[in-house]
């Protein structure tokens, strides 16, 4: 009886169904006017896009869905002020302050309670939500799919046209979905599902894709590690990540201070749920990947590409410019190399449940004598509810320093940064040439792996500890 | 509003390296005001100069080879402007002369950014471009044919989406399209409201 199938309509993606929502109308050739829901700004880029629109006299269109944060460059020693270390970087936070306030956009300033990393800050105050549109100019923007939202980095120019116009102009993606099927291993983390992704399908394995994240092993993951898979497909190329919304996502929003309330809340959430890819939905590309046969990644060389499991060896394909940069040699094993320094933050692995899986493998021990480490959780909220159990001891105690919060040393902006030439254990996302200083030779990796790692003074597999 | 972009003719300048992100085009360190100039000493810093935070030029790096000081062209590798939106990279490259780079594939957001300041990402397989750097002679870009050419018999053409090639071709300027349409805008989001009022922050708080 397919009587009735000529009415159905067609299965759609989870993808189309956030397109779709937004599209204020067709352009011209076969692009779209796509309406932004909200925009993001940092002290690092924010000032500039928003005195150039002041200058062309363009308002900023709609100032409540507009929000910015002091997290890029601001200092993270304790008792911080605007000065920070990176030279001439307190102009950018008081520029960013004056053009906020200008703008009449809400801004989480340097001492704010609600100040942190913005794609840790905009979950905690619900100001992503599922179905919406946000942008930032900053590539890990993405992060925040994992809310079920269509949340990408774009540049400051774009930064700007979303501000003065609610839009954005897009051409359509194609649409991928990556299935991870199966079961994590004990000491595998969401930073190790999306690493084995990228290894495997290579750093432009995405480009030209919007990706959903699927299978058994996402949907048994919590909020904060769905962040962190969806927080590297900027590393894949892929126009953003995201994830299917679902009990866990609105459990987690619900009473968040932008979050929708009262009536408003159970409306959304009956909306919300439809926002799922439907049963024979189309993509361009699919990808499967047997979750249960991953084990803890880590990176050799100077793309996220380079990377590979923790018992194996530098390829024999490898790049000379990277091992070179690297100091290391094809065949080599990664496991026993020694480390300068450990990195627990940014973007991509500070939240609350990071540094409660990296305490409870660094209670009561000591990290090797000549490793650095640091600790920088990814907002001021996550600090506070970290000391509030007692993290922050555990973390000082085993020899870390701690940190406020802020992106710290993921990246070298002239000011802060490991030693030159050193060899990090970061658990953020690029292991770029100088990315945390100059020479400095960046190993990614789950927080797990940092805080083994840290704990042996060389690369060290997180397994031997459990 | 960028230069009109119509047709380049110019050595290009080989830089072919696969996944060159804008930490190496432009690193954080060289970004050191709010301003969107002043950024061409940053160019390429990590490589072009002797030691990090130096002026001495390293004359391995391509970018200091005299043959290739007039380019307006590179040819890069995959993934090129891969890593932070910082639109910085871009900035620069356009401040420093250049107006096309030709790669097998690039970032998305490095990509956007690059019609936006009036540099063309042409999109051209690696074997052409092994054949154009071999070449080392100019080539031209003709933007409304899609199409370059280093001599006679020796042309490829690459892809483009329409509304990029409009904007670069004219030179115009996003937002002052997208104004005009403001009332589209406002029908649009008069509907939404309804449907999604939680987005509306102002209203419904």
């Amino acid at each position: 009886m397919r009587k009735w199938g000529l009415f159905l309509p067609e299965p759609s993606s989870l993808f189309d169904k956030l397109w779709n929502s937004h599209v204020v109308t067709a352009l011209p050739g076969s692009g779209a006017l796509v309406a932004i829901d909200r925009v993001f700004l940092h002290e690092r880029t924010g000032a500039s896009a928003l005195n150039s629109l002041a200058q062309a006299e363009r308002p900023v269109a709609d100032p409540a869905r507009v929000f910015a944060v002091t997290d890029h460059i601001v200092d993270t020693r304790p008792g911080r002020t605007d000065k920070t270390l990176m030279p001439g970087g307190q102009a950018f936070i008081t520029e960013t302050r004056a053009a906020a306030n200008a703008a009449g956009i809400t801004l989480f300033d340097v001492n704010d309670p609600d100040q942190g990393i913005v794609h840790v800050i905009s979950p905690e105050l619900g100001i992503v939500l599922p179905g919406c549109t946000l942008v930032a100019p900053d590539s890990h923007t993405c992060t925040q799919g994992a809310f079920g939202a269509l949340a990408w980095g774009i540049g400051s120019s774009e930064a700007e046209h979303a501000m003065a116009t609610g839009t954005l102009r897009l051409n359509k993606p194609k649409s991928m979905r990556v299935c991870f099927f199966g079961t994590l291993a004990k000491g595998v983390t969401p930073k190790d599902m999306i690493m084995t992704l990228i290894a495997q399908y290579g750093a432009a394995g995405g480009k030209g894709h919007a990706v959903e994240f699927a299978g058994a092993a996402v949907s048994a993951l919590d909020m904060e590690g769905r962040m962190t898979l969806c927080n590297m497909a900027t590393e894949f190329s892929a126009m953003s990540g995201f994830i299917a919304p679902d009990a866990k996502t609105f459990e987690y929003l619900e009473g968040r201070r932008y979050a929708p309330k009262g009536s408003n809340w159970h409306q959304a959430v009956e909306s919300w749920k439809q926002l799922a890819s439907d049963t024979g939905a189309a993509f361009d590309t699919e990808i499967g990947i047997d979750a249960s046969a991953i084990t803890p990644m880590v990176s050799w060389g100077t793309s996220p590409e380079n990377a590979m499991g923790i018992s194996g060896a530098v390829p024999d394909d490898a790049g000379e410019r990277s091992l070179e940069y690297m100091a290391l040699d094809k065949g080599q094993k990664l496991a026993g190399t020694s480390i300068d320094a450990a990195f627990i933050g940014s973007c991509t692995n500070s939240r609350l449940s990071d540094l409660r899986r990296a305490s409870a493998l660094l209670k009561g021990k000591k990290i090797a004598n000549h490793v650095k480490a640091i600790c920088v959780p990814g907002s001021s909220r996550v600090k506070r509810e970290a000391e509030a159990e007692g993290i922050d001891a555990i973390f000082r105690e085993a020899g870390f320093e701690w940190r406020e919060s802020g992106c710290s040393m993921c990246f070298y902006a002239g000011g802060e940064s490991f030693e030159t030439g050193s060899r990090v254990v970061s658990t953020t996302n690029r292991n770029f040439e100088s990315r945390q200083g100059p020479g400095v030779k960046t190993h990614i990796a789950s927080p797990e792996t940092v805080v083994a790692s840290a704990l042996a003074g060389a690369i060290a597999d997180v397994r031997e500890l459990l | 509003m960028a230069e009109p972009f119509t047709i380049l003719t110019s050595l290009p300048m080989p830089l072919i390296r696969d996944n060159i992100d804008t930490d190496q085009i432009i690193p954080s360190r060289e970004m050191k005001s709010t301003g969107k100039t002043g950024l061409t000493d940053g160019l390429f810093a990590g490589w072009r100069y002797t030691e990090i935070g130096g002026r001495e030029a390293d004359t391995n790096f391509v970018l200091n080879d005299p043959h290739y000081a007039d380019s307006q062209i590179i040819l890069g590798g995959t993934n090129f402007g891969c890593g932070s939106s910082r639109e910085h990279a871009v900035w620069a490259l356009a401040e420093y002369g250049f107006r096309a780079i030709i790669a097998p594939s690039f970032a998305p957001i490095f990509s956007g950014n690059c019609v936006r300041n009036g540099i063309l990402p042409a999109v051209i397989d690696a074997d052409a471009i092994a054949i154009m750097e071999k070449a080392d002679s100019p080539i031209t870009i003709d933007l409304s044919m899609q199409k370059i050419g280093i001599h006679e018999g020796h042309s490829w053409t690459f892809p483009i989406d329409e509304e990029a090639k409009a904007m670069l071709i004219e030179g115009l300027d996003a937002i002052d399209l997208s104004l005009k349409m403001a009332d589209d805008i406002a029908t649009w989001q008069e509907a939404d409201r309804a449907k999604r009022p939680w987005i509306y922050l102002g209203a419904n708080q």
